[in-house]
């Protein structure tokens, strides 16, 4: 974006200050980095079938179950035996409660939290995690320290860093003063040295991991709760692919005895219900989280999203509730396994020519592990010799310098596809 | 011991105790009538209500505070400014309050401005449609781009800002402008000073004190310390004398204004973007209710002249399509608006909305598409229309009962004043003699001290009964 001279021939500036801390943001964020790079590439070669297994969106239909509340909610041919909808006097709603419709918050509590003691009023429904992230930033102020996974989803610094807590960032490895990285590499099962690990004030974790595909275990996350309560730390967890889970972990923090005094639990019906553009997740704030003087953290949470936000779209909590129905859910879930099943077959490739794969059995996420490499080379390279897009490890953090993330997402055939070119390039 | 530790946290039950009801009641916690005790779970207790659909349900207090565990974590002290609950859930909780009390009586609310009449069936067919389309191979989307999808930003340039040299890449598609400012305020940071009207939309001054950019709540005065705020008042015209405002980075600017209904003019816009200029300030420009307009009054800040190097303006569908629930709006950002280094304030935005939002829900931008078509647009102005004439209904009876009545010409808002009263207290007589829920004109600052909001969605049954409410009350 350029200005544009005004007829003195000199940009008129405001005398506004730039905020610093968007200066300390080194790129763009991450994603729009790589669309960036598919758009540069399809242009470059127009007739190249490319495929897409970068950015984690999903790609396959909703169950008709899912669309059809949305579309019914919307509007209904005169005669239908639906008469609630936002066409009609008696179904039209306005405002919502800012924190979610009663029943989607019940449906989350009753399908995600059953027996671990997580109550409707604790769940407090969003436009997604990403989003989330950014109220929680919010909600805790510039005067916090945080740690992170690394390599991790770049929403967690690249917020930090917006909101003011990060500091200044180290050129050369391109890591923040204030933050906390907690290496994850196949050495240590991709879960941090918590014996090495400085007290923070916020810990945020992901698992299943994004990028790297790993499911903590129980023993792990016990572990992690006992680090934060002797620390005084709260842990912000994100579930979000819980969902893609086999082997026998964790789908939730509140699994873990003592969690509910340190923890934040946020997850996202994108990679659930395939809601990626529809927007829909939620935050869990339990009400025994405390800050040092007592005070419970819900009650500011619930002052944000009353303030800085004004509730989700009905439509996309319409779409939550069908998506958690009994048929609802069976249906959604059909789809997981397709992308699981896409997963296996991303698995087996990378195998058959002797790479090591990590991830793919608890994620939608492959961890490919190029020894000795620089990912935005190996990115390049799959990119110019197979019209592949995947992300490079290193848009993850430091730790991800050698790798490469493969998504699980997309359409059968461009898996299948995509599996043949990776093999002749990589055998 | 247990105790309730009130001292530790005094924003919290006293949080609904506090300016918003008045220094004269509740100054005892006992006597606080929305205190219904419900559910314990061990160390936490539930106070307040959590009937009506937009209240902030449960307030959690700490009932031991020896045996609770507690991180180490402290609490952002900036939240601890905060007053009192936001605004409207405060209206909320105060007419579940009533419902209960009055369980048989027919409450009608003309307090938050939350739209009634149906979405017209051209944007909500859209809506249906697209929401079908997801469900097949063709049609299924994933996610969409974070500025919004291409044909809706280019269809918003062109319906709202045609020939005023905003363009498609100038607009950005949010989930409303409540959002919008928040994410405004995460782009300027803490550093920056702001003005803003007095009354004003509550969101401009408590996202400024999550921010930080401001000092602690001057209870003297009602004001936050760092904030200017711009008095409006019948004296003035509802346009702030420039002349005695110091200059702030930014300015709030709502117009039409809520809640006082009131328009700023060609004349006084023009000098608002002077004295923008001059001071170096950026105006954000909230033009919610533009479609409200009915003289020649500015639709957009940047039918100003050289309002684009000054100004970025917010927008919404909520108050034109009934889209309070469904979630839609826009902000523009125009080129020439830069920082004081020269960097383009459209870049940061843009990074901020890629990376603290991922874009509008893609079945309401169907929906927005639709609203910005030419049959959309026209039943918008019906829509529009309607509560217009709720205005005028609600205009007449208060100055057919001989008050001095403000707004509701280019706004579904009427700023009603009640000279030397206190706007809480109104507040509570019209709820208690004629279950009509208003909004007291302090909880938008104290500038709106002795003045009632009353708004004008509502259906129209609804609304010639609380006129007639209104006319047995004062006559």
């Amino acid at each position: 974006i350029t200005a544009q001279e005004n007829e003195n021939g000199k940009s008129y500036s405001t005398k506004v200050a730039r905020n610093p801390k968007m200066e300390r943001l080194r790129y763009n964020y991450l994603f729009p980095e790589i669309s960036a790079r598919e758009l540069q590439h399809v242009t470059e070669y127009p007739n190249a079938k490319v495929i897409s297994l970068g950015i984690g969106d999903t790609t396959e239909p909703l169950p008709d179950v899912v669309a059809s509340s949305m579309a019914n909610v919307s509007f209904v041919y005169s005669g239908s035996k639906y008469a609630h909808s936002l066409s009609t006097l008696k179904g039209y709603k306005g405002y919502g409660a800012e924190q979610g419709s009663k029943e989607l918050r019940k449906a989350i509590s009753e399908t995600f939290y059953k027996d671990m003691g997580i109550k409707d009023t604790e769940v407090f429904v969003s436009d997604g995690a990403q989003c989330d992230i950014s109220r929680l930033q919010l909600l805790f102020g510039s005067n916090m320290s945080i740690a992170v996974q690394d390599p991790i989803f770049p929403a967690y610094i690249d917020s930090s860093v917006i909101i003011g807590q990060a500091g200044d960032v180290e050129k050369e490895s391109g890591t923040y003063q204030n933050v906390e990285y907690m290496k994850c590499e196949p050495q240590n099962s991709f879960f941090p040295d918590l014996s090495k690990t400085a007290s923070t004030d916020i810990i945020f974790f992901c698992s299943p991991n994004n990028p790297s595909g790993h499911a903590a275990t129980y023993e792990q996350l016990e572990e992690l709760v006992q680090f934060a309560q002797e620390n005084g730390s709260i842990i912000v967890y994100d579930s979000a692919y819980a969902v893609y889970i086999t082997e026998d972990r964790p789908r939730s923090i509140y699994e873990i005895p003592g969690a509910k005094k340190v923890a934040i639990e946020v997850s996202s019906f994108s990679k659930i219900a395939g809601f990626t553009g529809v927007r829909l997740g939620w935050t869990v704030v339990p009400e025994e989280l405390l800050y040092a003087n007592g005070y419970p953290v819900i009650n500011d949470f619930n002052r944000i999203v009353c303030t800085c936000f004004n509730g989700a779209s009905r439509i996309a909590q319409a779409g939550g509730l069908a998506s958690l129905t009994s048929d609802g859910f069976k249906a959604v879930l059909s789809l997981v396994d397709y992308y699981k099943e896409n997963a296996e077959i991303l698995l087996e490739t990378f195998q058959s020519v002797g790479l090591r794969a990590y991830g793919g059995i608890n994620a939608p996420y492959l961890w490919v592990h190029f020894p000795g490499s620089n990912s935005w080379d190996v990115f390049n390279e799959i990119l110019e010799k197979t019209h592949i897009i995947t992300v490079p490890g290193s848009g993850f953090g430091p730790a991800g310098k050698e790798f490469i993330r493969v998504t699980a997402f997309g359409h059968r055939e461009n898996i299948l596809e995509a599996s043949n070119r990776l093999r002749n390039l990589l055998s | 011991m247990s105790a309730i530790q009130h001292q530790n946290f005094s924003t919290s039950i006293s949080s609904s105790t506090s300016t918003f009801l008045g220094k004269t009641e509740f100054k005892n916690i006992k006597s606080l009538n929305v205190l219904i005790p419900s559910k314990i779970s061990g160390v936490v207790k539930c106070v307040a209500s959590p009937s009506a659909e937009k209240t902030t349900e449960c307030e959690i207090i700490l009932l031991d505070f020896d045996e609770a565990y507690k991180t180490k974590v402290s609490r952002n002290e900036n939240m601890a400014k905060l007053q009192a609950g936001y605004l409207f859930p405060e209206i909320a909780r105060r007419k579940a309050a009533h419902m209960s009390k009055f369980p048989d009586a027919r409450v009608i609310s003309l307090g938050i401005g939350d739209t009634t009449e149906p979405i017209p069936e051209v944007i909500t067919s859209a809506m249906s449609k697209r929401s079908i389309a997801l469900s097949t191979v063709d049609g299924y989307s994933g996610y969409g781009a974070e500025q919004g999808e291409k044909k809706l930003r280019a269809s918003i340039a062109s319906t709202y800002y045609a020939n005023l040299g905003i363009e498609e890449d100038d607009i950005f598609v949010s989930d409303g402008a409540k959002s919008d400012i928040s994410r405004l305020q995460v782009l300027f940071g803490s550093n920056v000073t702001i003005s803003v009207q007095d009354p004003s939309y509550p969101a401009y001054v408590d996202s400024s004190v999550i921010l930080g950019q401001t000092g602690q709540f001057q209870k003297d005065v009602e004001k936050f310390g760092n904030i200017e705020y711009m008095k409006c008042t019948p004296e003035n015209g509802f346009f702030p004398d420039l002349s005695t405002v110091r200059r702030t980075d930014v300015i709030f600017f709502c117009s039409p204004n809520n809640p006082t209904g009131c328009a700023a003019s060609r004349d006084q816009l023009t000098k608002l973007v002077q004295f923008a200029k001059e001071n170096g300030s950026i105006i954000v420009y909230d033009s919610a209710y533009a479609m409200y307009v009915s003289d020649d009054s500015p639709r957009s800040i940047f039918e100003i002249p050289g309002a684009k190097e000054v100004a970025l303006e917010v927008s919404s569908f909520s108050k034109y399509a009934g889209f309070t629930g469904v979630r839609l709006g826009w902000t523009a950002v125009p080129k020439e608006l830069l920082y004081s280094n020269g960097f383009p304030v459209a870049k940061d935005f843009n990074r901020i909305v890629c990376t603290c939002f991922n874009g509008a829900s893609n079945i309401a931008q169907a929906g927005g598409l639709a609203c910005v078509s030419p049959e959309g647009i026209k039943a918008m102005q019906n829509v529009v229309g309607f509560y217009k004439e709720n205005t005028d209904i609600i205009v007449d009876t208060f100055n057919s009962l001989g008050f001095k009545v403000y707004g509701g010409k280019n706004a579904p808002y009427v700023w009603v004043h009640f000279p030397g009263q206190s706007s809480w207290d109104v507040f509570g007589e019209i709820l208690e003699k004629t279950h009509v829920v208003t909004t007291p004109g302090s909880g938008f600052g104290p500038g709106g001290e002795g003045f009632i909001r009353v708004s004008a969605f509502g259906n129209r049954e609804n609304v010639l009964e609380a006129c007639k409410r209104f006319k047995q009350l004062y006559k």
